[in-house]
């Protein structure tokens, strides 16, 4: 059974809902990011998505882009974010990782090369932006031979004949994105999520988590009670970005534990 | 026979749809749309009439004879895009796509643009279809290419200035995807060049073989037969896509891309995709050559031309470079502007500095060539908007 199944299966048992909390690798330097991933941990955190830094990043919203420029600025590569969860693995076995960001740098290593390389440091999933089904299908053949889950995106406005086609492909869970626009936008709206789930859970067995927009506690503990998980991610980098560095990782912790906080909460 | 792209975009191993999800159906019923349109003989016939009554075509090929007699050799002609309704070839297709978006009936249109002709053409036609009008441009461009800000913004179009990443035309693409991706139930991407997802690098390039076709016959008319090869600058490369694909079946017509090769292909600096040997990587919505690092992270681009500043190149460009059908090469800034100056000297004709690549190479390889020899360069636009460019390069101050 994979990391991702684990955790999902043990949740289920629990009556609990998974928090998946995202910071990009190496932002706001390389060496928080694996102290930072273990606070998520112990703040709660259920599966981690760690952001891939790309030059172009365009579905993401000023934060995030802010975020991977600075991870830029530091020369922080996908060799490197692989390294990374390799130290992160030395003293978690258990944590599910998900590597999030766009195709370009994957090709620019090869996809076999990579997930020879990812699956053998620890990684779970592998989430490309603007890899869609249509031209996934060679590229994640190398993950599936390495026992990679591709974690796909669906979208407000993904028909019912997409729903089906990506059900096929997915492994993991899938990451419903709540609303048409870049990560870090706020007007999240829980009526639209909740008629959409029905046409979602139709054609995917895989546990759905809901993302994009979700900015507090009560926002999330809400989305929780319609989805099987909650992404959280610009809020996250937005702690980052306005926190000292020597308290980035205490304040991460802290939001991160007062959302787990809420999910659990009766 | 050549026919490309495939169902899925996909000119031999470059295009496709590479586009977040959340775009992946906006693009679907595009190529859908499109599909059923290119065919209407309503569509076409309001095409043909905005092209002939508004933009003023056919656009004229024109003998630069006294430019030929200078440089010796071959014979230079020139295709007049730089005479049509905003000056440029830009607004071929962006007339093409406003009578998409009115059939889809989107009332808000979105643009990208570098050097800014782009950005006018769309500006000029949500004008003229009364349609809400966003053109996103790199900041450094909006510096650089001012004068074409102001007339956007006469035209009633909100310019919105990037100013992240490289602050040039791939951050505006990238803007622009973001606001496309915020508002794609009411919006429509005018995308500027043959390149981006499917459909856009074949329905741009539709919408630009205007040129092309119109040359194939004025081309005998003039000289009683075709020229010995077509010049074009190359940046995602639309202009040089809508004269070089009717003549991709016709023998004995050289076909040649001219990139911008900036301070030099050696230098590192410059904007040249194909003559330099980038890797194949995907930007944008396409694979394509791609300037990037060993990281697979986009580099930023140089050239003294705003238009040919992208770290990309269009997807059939890289399959008729690997097809050998036809050649790419580059020419620095300094070659650009000598062009440039040629041209205004010898002609009356100002061009802009994205055409000037192409009229220079033409001038390089023009006196290698026997005088009974014809190079036929696509002009395609004018140079009045880097007035300030020049003059800063000549360092005169306007």
């Amino acid at each position: 059974m994979s990391r991702i199944q684990a955790v999902f299966e043990k949740l289920k048992a629990q009556q609990r809902k998974a928090l998946i909390p995202f910071i990009t690798a190496g932002d706001p330097d390389p060496q928080l990011t694996v102290p930072l991933l273990h606070a998520l941990v112990e703040a709660g955190a259920d599966v981690l998505e760690l952001g891939v830094p790309f030059s172009d990043p365009m579905a993401d919203g000023p934060t995030i882009q802010r975020a991977s420029e600075r991870a830029l600025k530091h020369g922080v590569s996908l060799r490197g974010v692989l390294d990374m969860v390799a130290e992160f693995r030395q003293q978690d076995a258990t944590t599910p990782v998900v590597l999030m960001g766009y195709g370009n740098p994957i090709e620019a290593m090869g996809w076999e090369a990579f997930a020879q390389r990812a699956a053998a440091v620890g990684v779970d999933g592998v989430l490309t932006v603007d890899f869609p089904p249509e031209e996934s299908h060679e590229a994640f053949g190398h993950l599936e031979t390495h026992g990679l889950d591709p974690i796909f995106l669906l979208a407000p406005t993904t028909v019912d004949a997409r729903i089906a086609e990506v059900a096929k492909l997915a492994r993991g869970y899938v990451y419903y994105v709540s609303l048409k626009g870049v990560t870090g936008a706020g007007h999240l709206d829980l009526s639209a999520i909740e008629q959409k789930l029905p046409a979602l859970r139709k054609h995917i067995s895989l546990p759905i988590g809901v993302g994009f927009g979700i900015r507090d506690a009560e926002t999330a503990r809400r989305v929780a009670d319609l989805a099987d998980a909650v992404v959280i991610g610009s809020r996250i980098v937005q702690e980052i970005e306005q926190s000292p560095r020597e308290r980035v990782v205490d304040n991460v912790k802290q939001f991160v534990a007062g959302v787990r906080a809420a999910l659990d909460k009766k | 026979m050549y026919n490309y792209p495939d169902s899925g975009g996909h000119f031999g191993p470059y295009g496709g749809i590479y586009m977040a999800e959340t775009l992946m159906p906006a693009v679907d019923e595009l190529r859908r749309q499109y599909e059923h349109f290119r065919d209407d003989p309503e569509f076409k016939a309001e095409f043909a009439y905005e092209l002939k009554h508004y933009v003023g075509r056919p656009s004229p090929i024109y003998h630069a004879k006294r430019l030929s007699e200078q440089f010796g050799g071959a014979q230079i002609y020139l295709k007049r895009e730089d005479l049509n309704h905003t000056g440029a070839h830009k607004i071929n297709n962006a007339i093409g796509q406003a009578l998409l978006a009115k059939r889809m009936g989107k009332k808000r249109v979105i643009a990208e643009t570098g050097a800014g002709m782009h950005g006018v053409a769309t500006a000029t036609v949500a004008a003229r279809f009364g349609m809400e009008c966003v053109v996103y441009m790199g900041a450094e461009d909006v510096q650089r290419q001012a004068p074409n800000v102001f007339r956007m913004k006469l035209l009633g179009a909100t310019v919105v200035p990037v100013e992240s990443g490289s602050r040039t035309l791939k951050d505006a693409c990238n803007e622009a995807i973001r606001d496309w991706v915020t508002n794609v139930e009411t919006t429509f991407y005018i995308f500027g060049t043959a390149a981006g997802p499917h459909p856009y690098p074949m329905l741009v390039r539709d919408f630009q073989c205007v040129i092309g076709n119109e040359a194939k016959v004025q081309m005998p008319e003039l000289i009683g037969r075709q020229p010995d090869a077509v010049i074009a600058c190359v940046g995602g490369g639309s202009n040089a896509i809508g004269i070089f694909h009717p003549y991709i079946d016709v023998e004995g017509v050289r076909l040649i891309g001219v990139e911008a090769g900036g301070h030099g292909i050696g230098s590192g600096q410059h904007a040249a995709p194909l003559t330099g040997n980038a890797k194949v990587g995907v930007l944008h919505g396409n694979k394509v050559y791609l300037m990037q690092d060993e990281n697979g992270q986009i580099v930023e681009t140089h050239s003294i031309s705003a238009g040919l500043d992208y770290p990309g190149v269009g997807p059939e460009h890289c399959l008729l470079k690997d097809l050998h059908r036809a050649e790419y090469v580059a020419i620095d800034d300094d070659e650009a502007i000598a062009a440039f100056d040629a041209l205004c000297r010898f002609e009356g004709i100002i061009p802009a500095l994205e055409s000037s690549h192409a009229l220079a190479h033409a001038l390089k390889i023009a006196p290698t060539m026997a005088k009974d020899k014809v190079l036929l360069v696509n002009l395609s636009g004018r140079g009045d908007k880097d007035m300030n460019t020049v003059a800063r390069i000549k360092g005169i101050t306007l």
